[in-house]
């Protein structure tokens, strides 16, 4: 049990830390989110420089075989700079599925892409009936010689409208809940029959709704074995949930650090409000939902790459549930301690209070994670 | 960054958990099972056989009794006797004064109490708080007077859990009352069957008497039994209340509880349905779980922290664990009275360390959980209110 970064994952850090120290201040973001997908080409370029896009892929694959812990780190220097590049859908989502469903030869053709930062890809796998049900796919595949033909409309797909490549989620078989008959495609952005709507969420990043319409899908580009896909969906979403509580947890840092530092130095009745014990310990109380935040993040961390599905998803549930009560408490109380100021578009704390509430809402918010982790007895044995 | 344990500390919990399983008397262990509480014998017959082992006092220097465990391994013993469970040895000797004692105390002082506290030949009592000093117990008022080659003491503290036991009691007395409040105060061992000092029992709301007042009439007290220097006591107070941080959230513990709870609400119905059937019921469990578990990680950090750490310098970290930890304790005796439903009404009297003296009206199970959950109220109150660990924190790690 040692939490002490080693050296590398040290200077990993540290290279995150001066990219976004030097590129990505709040007012920088403005100019970013200003790019043709609501992000900015450049830093896209530098993290790939800084080899953050290759960081999850093997060596073998081109990739610097790092793990969930690394990817921690990444996410959590991100959160605290609010940054809207696709890390999470093209890297984490996408890069996940590549690196644990894809043949050798698909890993060759596309991991280089994304290390290099030439490609964009995105995840289409949310569909308007699906809310937090992984299993439920509508979308269709039908066997058409030696490929497929893809129809249905997916939603909610991350920098869907950036995107080069999909990678989408069908059913070749069962109803729209089975477990088994899932499988995944990968389907070029811009093939004919696939038409992308992309708009801006709460939080400045991106999204599309993407419909699919008689879209062809040769044998070389089925992603691992049809109908078997759903272990693979849910083992990296709750790859995904890792790294978003990281990132939370990263933002959270961020919100109360600016909320004490505006307690220290904003003044009324002639003393600065920071020496009101109600929001000493309002400050306190944030202050420990971060740290539990941060605690959890570690379990979820840890139990990333753990093979059996059932207690993983344990743990991952366990890690949304807090993250999702961590950031409506301190997204909420960070608006508050900064009075009407907070309330304003020009503050960052609104930004960060933002980006929490579209976290928790990612993947199952804190009730429905709730309601599945007790369903499945809880935590503890009895 | 490697946050699992090593096949080392996992070996190590195989060797505390077969040591605990054939070596903790069932009887002792079944009353904590039960939400008992544990007679005076039955935690002297335990640290007698983990002194036996060289297990009773663990965390202290090697040269004084200690067993030279890293933090981490120090922490799974703690766990596991939680989860076993085993009472924990008494903390007033093994936590407070004995480290006090080893750290500032003379060769004679170190040499005449350590051994006795390591297999609870002495049992020792603290004696701090009094009815003007709570939170602010620099404020404390009993005076000690030097009289020859004695102190004369007068005054009263109060909350002395256990006092009813006590041979020996650890003091902070004012020693200069014309210095400021911390520089006045004095660090003093007091026997307790020294003429002049009374003990009387403080009933608590769940009926039980755990604490004591004790008064103190022209008590004199050698002068040798001052720890340290005169008028520096406060120092060794701080020095005191800062160990024993890691101990204070208590996960092992609520882990344990918490199995009970499902055994107990998987056995107890509600019409045809166990009440662990019932998914409001669940998912209050589950909540409880996942903040456990997040305290859990809080508390390995902090653990695994120790190392880089100045001894003797507690992490202010390690406020969370008391506020987290208490805030749990408490949900989890709440959420007990849930499983007994209308037979949390019921009292029942306990004998002292002995059962109960009367049968139970409906569940044997039921009569000690409305007790533990008034009584429980007491964790976010003692070794510093969760306000004050609040006001620690602000100022500490906040800077406010």
């Amino acid at each position: 049990m040692d939490f002490d970064l080693s050296e590398e994952q040290r200077m990993l850090k540290d290279s995150v830390e001066r990219l976004v120290a030097d590129k990505y201040d709040f007012d920088q973001r403005k100019q970013h989110l200003k790019g043709e997908h609501g992000f900015s080409k450049e830093i896209w370029a530098q993290f790939a420089e800084l080899g953050l896009l290759a960081l999850p892929f093997s060596e073998a694959d081109g990739g610097f075989g790092g793990g969930a812990v690394e990817t921690m780190i990444v996410m959590e220097t991100l959160g605290r700079a609010l940054a809207v590049e696709p890390y999470l859908a093209t890297v984490v989502l996408s890069g996940g599925l590549l690196r644990h469903a894809a043949s050798a030869e698909q890993r060759a053709t596309y991991i280089p892409k994304i290390a290099g930062g030439e490609a964009i890809f995105a995840f289409a796998h949310g569909e308007r009936r699906a809310r937090y049900n992984l299993a439920h796919v509508e979308t269709k595949a039908k066997k058409d010689g030696d490929g497929w033909i893809i129809d249905g409309e997916k939603s909610l797909v991350l920098n869907g409208d950036a995107a080069d490549y999909l990678i989408v989620s069908a059913r070749i078989a069962g109803n729209a809940n089975d477990r088994d008959g899932i499988g995944l495609f990968i389907v070029d952005a811009r093939a004919p029959g696939v038409t992308r709507r992309g708009y801006w969420n709460q939080d400045a990043t991106r999204a599309a709704e993407i419909s699919f319409a008689g879209v062809k899908v040769d044998a070389a580009h089925v992603l691992g074995e049809p109908g078997k896909a759903l272990p693979v969906i849910e083992r990296v979403t709750d790859e995904a949930i890792a790294a978003l509580c990281a990132e939370a947890v990263g933002g959270m840092g961020a919100a109360h650090a600016d909320t004490v530092e505006y307690l220290k130095t904003r003044k009324q009745f002639g003393v600065t409000i920071g020496s009101f014990q109600s929001l000493q310990h309002r400050a306190v109380e944030m202050f420990v939902f971060i740290e539990q935040a941060r605690s959890i993040t570690y379990f979820a961390t840890m139990m990333a790459g753990e093979s059996n599905a059932a207690e993983r998803a344990r743990a991952m549930s366990a890690a949304k549930i807090q993250i999702g009560r961590s950031v409506r408490f301190v997204g909420q109380q960070s608006v508050q301690l900064h009075g009407g100021v907070g309330m304003t578009y020009e503050l960052k704390v609104g930004h960060y209070f933002k980006r929490g509430t579209c976290i928790d809402m990612l993947y199952g918010d804190a009730d429905h994670h709730l309601a599945k982790l007790a369903s499945m007895g809880g935590l503890i044995a009895a | 960054m490697d946050l699992s344990f090593t096949s080392e500390e996992n070996a190590f919990r195989e060797e505390v958990r077969t040591f605990l399983k054939e070596n903790l008397p069932a009887d002792i262990r079944e009353k904590l099972v039960q939400g008992l509480h544990s007679s005076k014998d039955d935690l002297v017959r335990w640290t007698r056989i983990l002194n036996k082992k060289g297990w009773a006092v663990p965390h202290w220097p090697v040269a004084y009794g200690g067993t030279g465990w890293t933090p981490v391994q120090q922490y799974i013993w703690l766990e596991e006797q939680m989860l076993a469970p085993a009472p924990q040895t008494l903390a007033f000797g093994v936590s407070m004064v004995g480290p006090v004692i080893y750290t500032f105390g003379t060769e004679e002082q170190k040499k005449k109490y350590l051994p006795a506290i390591a297999n609870l030949d002495t049992w020792w009592s603290q004696g701090f708080s009094e009815p003007g000093a709570g939170s602010d117990l620099a404020g404390l008022k009993t005076t000690a007077r030097r009289e020859g080659d004695e102190y004369v003491v007068n005054g009263q503290k109060t909350w002395t859990t256990l006092g009813q036991h006590g041979d020996m009691i650890f003091m902070l007395v004012r020693t200069d009352p014309n210095a400021k409040k911390q520089e006045g105060i004095s660090f003093l061992l007091i026997d307790m069957k020294t003429k002049g000092i009374t003990v009387r029992p403080i009933k608590t709301i769940d009926g039980g008497h755990e604490v004591n007042e004790v008064f103190f009439d022209d008590v004199r007290v050698p002068v040798e039994n001052l720890v340290g220097q005169e008028n520096k006591g406060w120092d060794y107070a701080k020095f005191l209340l800062g160990n024993e941080r890691v101990g204070i959230a208590r996960v092992g513990a609520s882990k344990e509880r918490i199995r009970r709870i499902k055994q107990l609400a998987a056995s107890e119905k509600d019409g045809d349905r166990p009440i662990i059937e019932n998914p409001r019921f669940r998912e209050k469990l589950a909540a409880i779980e996942v903040e456990l578990k997040a305290l859990e990680m809080t508390q390995l950090r902090v653990v695994a922290a120790e190392r880089n750490r100045e001894k003797g310098k507690p992490d202010p970290a390690s406020s969370i664990l008391k506020i987290k930890g208490s805030e749990l304790q408490q949900a989890i005796t709440e959420l007990a009275l849930e499983v007994a439903g209308p037979y949390v009404a019921p009292f029942r009297e306990e004998k002292e360390g002995h059962g109960w003296n009367e049968p139970p009206a409906g569940p044997d199970w039921a009569s000690p959980l409305a007790p533990a959950y008034f009584n429980y109220r007491k964790v976010s109150i003692y070794g510093g209110s969760n306000e004050i660990q609040k006001n620690i924190i602000a100022k500490a790690i906040l800077g406010l």
